[in-house]
């Protein structure tokens, strides 16, 4: 990864658990309205936030909502009256959203969410995999997902500029493994109200609520104009993801801390290739090191950036790998694929120089996945490789 | 009380109708069907509302009718989001003015903050935000827009159509008398919420109508009115009766005029004798096929709910604690 040219002096290093850390984010960039219902495991996101405007840390509003419908509901009652505007969910709570997350982003409204992934019911589960955000790929978000509390604390406050730029005006979610990341305690480094007051501006939108100069938002639309409306609101998305890599650059002359939408681990000379999202990365790439060591021409690279999905960045990633292994956190119940495999099999299905692709299944509902996971994944694909598949995908670990 | 109730009450005595206001700010050109007292409803009160003020909407008629993009029949900032969520969505409203207020970023007063849903949207999908939002103590006005029944899909009950009406979901047939089940008081699930004004209204009684919204907008916390609007497509009525359909709901006590203010309640047009239901019910195909069994227990029902009323008019409620609370300033210590 490239290190930045200049270190700023104005950070200070603190161990704290990285819900607190999402919060503190939210905290400097100054968010003013926040409308949430408590789920586990974003509780502690919310609970922090709610202390920081009853202390008057936050000078904001913060509307404890009856439930995760109403939330998403007056977080676009509040950005559409013009403040800047985050809330905080999971699992059955992004669910009972569903409906308004889709409004939100036709609406164009640049609100921040944490969504701390949770498996859906049922069976109830409180614990971690990607169920919950897969099953709200298409509403029109802007979407990354985060290995470590440093990257969503950056992440949190990277999104509101993203979100707000003009070109832009689109909601963003910041995904983080609920317990196994929002709950562990680490070291962060932390930038002082200052440096981020210079890299985020107050938020002026262009159109707000405001009898002045009155708008309707909201109108319905006939055959005739519906599909152009989606036209545009897919255009933007998409070319979302230039001022995406723009802000994000922004932030690593800042803090030296660079990202981008595919990253990569010991990828150079690397025949297979394993693809991760979310905190399986780190425990993938402990597993790369060790197969690398033993000799085994393995590499790791990672999804941050799941809406765009970026196509181009990815195919670049990959290269000429042989072998390219998909590790899921989410099941597609009868589907082609599971959700991030069969984005990947697309990408690839129009390269004339394409890797074998494998798909596993791991870590649903919480189950623990050690570094000797993805060893066995990868010695079990490469066998796969020369038997030939076996089937479209595999659920790994599962008995029965 | 006189012809024009509340206004009456509150001195208003020289009130005419040349003496509203002429700016119209649900201007012509939307779609509502003919005769649709809705429509004439949300006329009267966004001219009440004034200028200064922010409307959320929820889908439903008056939404259909009026905001075909790239068209829009409001002259308010006005927001539609979704079906259920219209409280929600205006509670996001006040506390972004509220937090922009008090940041400086806003130029004069903060707008009033109205909130619109029709009877569906209200008292079935909507209630627990409406609920939530009324509990929270948001400075805003919800408006319900009662036609007492989904009109815009097509005529199906909801928990506000009348008893023994016909919608295409509660029909008459052998099994049935139609809607079977007595309409949802919403007057009285707001009023539960302990908040400063509550409402009936009709626009049969346009002064009525029009003071009430005033006076909500005017009141510091949640204020809930509910409007009963007269709907000839779905009560299979003659389109030229919509106004006197209203006052005879009145006359009739099918739908009183009342207001709760801090908990006490008032009637605002007092009929000096009750007409029979019967003429209420007589002008609407919808109650065509009753029998006098069910047009007997309507008018008892009628009549018991009405002296319920009379009798809360009567209590002696003084004022309850829906003030906010503000502390005292603390004393410096010498």
């Amino acid at each position: 990864m490239a290190k930045a040219k200049t270190k700023p002096a104005r950070f200070h290093r603190e161990g704290m658990e990285v819900s607190i850390a999402v919060s503190h984010a939210v905290q400097l960039a100054r968010a003013e309205a926040i409308a949430a219902y408590p789920i586990t495991p974003q509780t502690h996101i919310v609970e922090h936030l709610s202390s920081l405007v009853a202390d008057g840390q936050l000078e904001a509003e913060f509307i404890n909502v009856e439930s995760e419908h109403s939330a998403m509901s007056a977080c676009i009652g509040m950005s559409a009256a013009g403040a800047r505007t985050y809330t905080a969910t999971s699992s059955q709570g992004l669910a009972l959203m569903f409906e308004i997350l889709f409004i939100a982003g036709a609406m164009r409204f640049p609100i921040v969410m944490t969504v701390a992934n949770r498996a859906l019911s049922g069976p109830l589960s409180i614990w971690n995999d990607h169920s919950d955000i897969m099953a709200a790929r298409d509403i029109g978000w802007l979407q990354v997902f985060v290995k470590n509390g440093q990257e969503a604390f950056d992440h949190t406050v990277m999104a509101f500029k993203i979100a707000e730029t003009p070109s832009v005006l689109l909601p963003m979610i910041v995904n983080l493994d609920g317990f196994i990341l929002s709950h562990v305690v680490e070291a962060l480094e932390m930038p002082d109200q200052e440096l981020v007051d210079q890299f985020l501006p107050p938020y002026s939108p262009r159109h707000v609520l405001n009898p002045k100069a009155p708008v309707t938002m909201g109108a319905f639309a006939m055959p005739e104009i519906y599909t152009e409306v989606k036209m545009k609101h897919q255009v933007t998305l998409t070319n979302a993801a230039g001022r995406i890599q723009e802000v994000w650059d922004e932030w690593g002359q800042l803090t030296g801390r660079q990202y981008y939408p595919v990253e990569r681990h010991l990828t150079e000379g690397a025949e297979i290739l394993l693809l991760t999202m979310g905190t399986l990365t780190e425990v993938a790439e402990i597993a790369v090191e060790e197969m690398r060591e033993a000799g085994l021409p393995v590499g790791l690279i990672s999804l941050r950036q799941w809406r765009p999905f970026p196509f181009a960045a990815l195919r670049a990633a990959v290269g000429d790998a042989k072998l390219l292994i998909v590790c899921d956190r989410a099941l597609s119940p009868g589907g082609a694929a599971p959700p991030v495999l069969a984005e990947v099999r697309s990408a690839f299905y129009t390269q004339a120089q394409r890797p074998d692709i494998i798909g596993y299944i791991i870590g649903l509902g919480g189950r623990d996945v050690p570094p000797e996971a993805f060893k066995d994944i990868v010695a079990k694909a490469r066998e796969e490789v020369t038997t030939g598949p076996t089937q479209e995908f595999h659920l790994y670990g599962v008995r029965g | 009380m006189e012809k024009f109730g509340y206004a009456q009450s509150q001195k208003y005595d020289t009130y005419a109708s040349r003496l509203m206001p002429r700016e119209e700010f649900f201007t012509s050109g939307h779609r509502s069907c003919q005769g649709c007292g809705e429509a004439l409803a949300v006329r009267w009160v966004c001219k009440a509302i004034g200028k200064d003020a922010i409307i959320a909407h929820a889908t439903g008629c008056m939404e259909i009718v009026s905001s075909g993009l790239p068209q829009t029949a409001w002259m308010h900032p006005w927001i539609h989001v979704a079906f259920e969520n219209t409280a929600a969505v205006a509670s996001g409203i006040d506390a972004a003015l509220k937090i922009l207020a008090r940041k400086g970023k806003l130029a004069g007063a903060p707008p009033k903050v109205v909130a619109m849903g029709g009877d569906g949207g209200t008292s079935d999908i909507g209630l627990q935000a409406l609920s939530g939002a009324m509990e929270r103590g948001h400075n805003f006005t919800y408006i319900c827009w009662d036609n007492e029944a989904y009109m815009n899909t097509g005529i199906q009950r909801s928990s506000s159509t009348p008893f023994g009406a016909m919608t295409t979901t509660s029909p008459p047939g052998k099994e049935s008398i139609g809607q079977s089940t007595w309409k949802k008081d919403m007057v009285a699930i707001a009023v539960a919420h302990n908040i400063p004004y509550v409402a009936t209204a009709c626009p049969s009684y346009p002064f009525d109508l029009y003071f009430k919204v005033k006076k909500a907008i005017e009141m510091p916390g949640p204020a809930y009115i509910h409007v009963l609007s007269v709907c000839p497509t779905g009560w299979r009525s003659a389109t030229d009766l919509s106004v006197r359909l209203g006052r005879l709901a009145v006359e009739t006590a099918v739908f009183p005029l009342y207001e709760v203010e801090h908990g006490r309640y008032h009637l605002t047009v007092e009929a000096p004798r009750l007409r029979p239901v019967k003429d209420y019910l007589k002008p609407q195909g919808r109650f065509r096929h009753l029998r006098e069994p069910e047009l007997d227990f309507i008018q008892r029902m009628i009549r018991a709910r009405y002296e319920l009323l009379l009798e809360k008019c009567r209590q002696p409620y003084g004022e309850f604690a829906t003030v906010p609370f503000t502390p005292e300033p603390e004393q410096e210590v010498a």
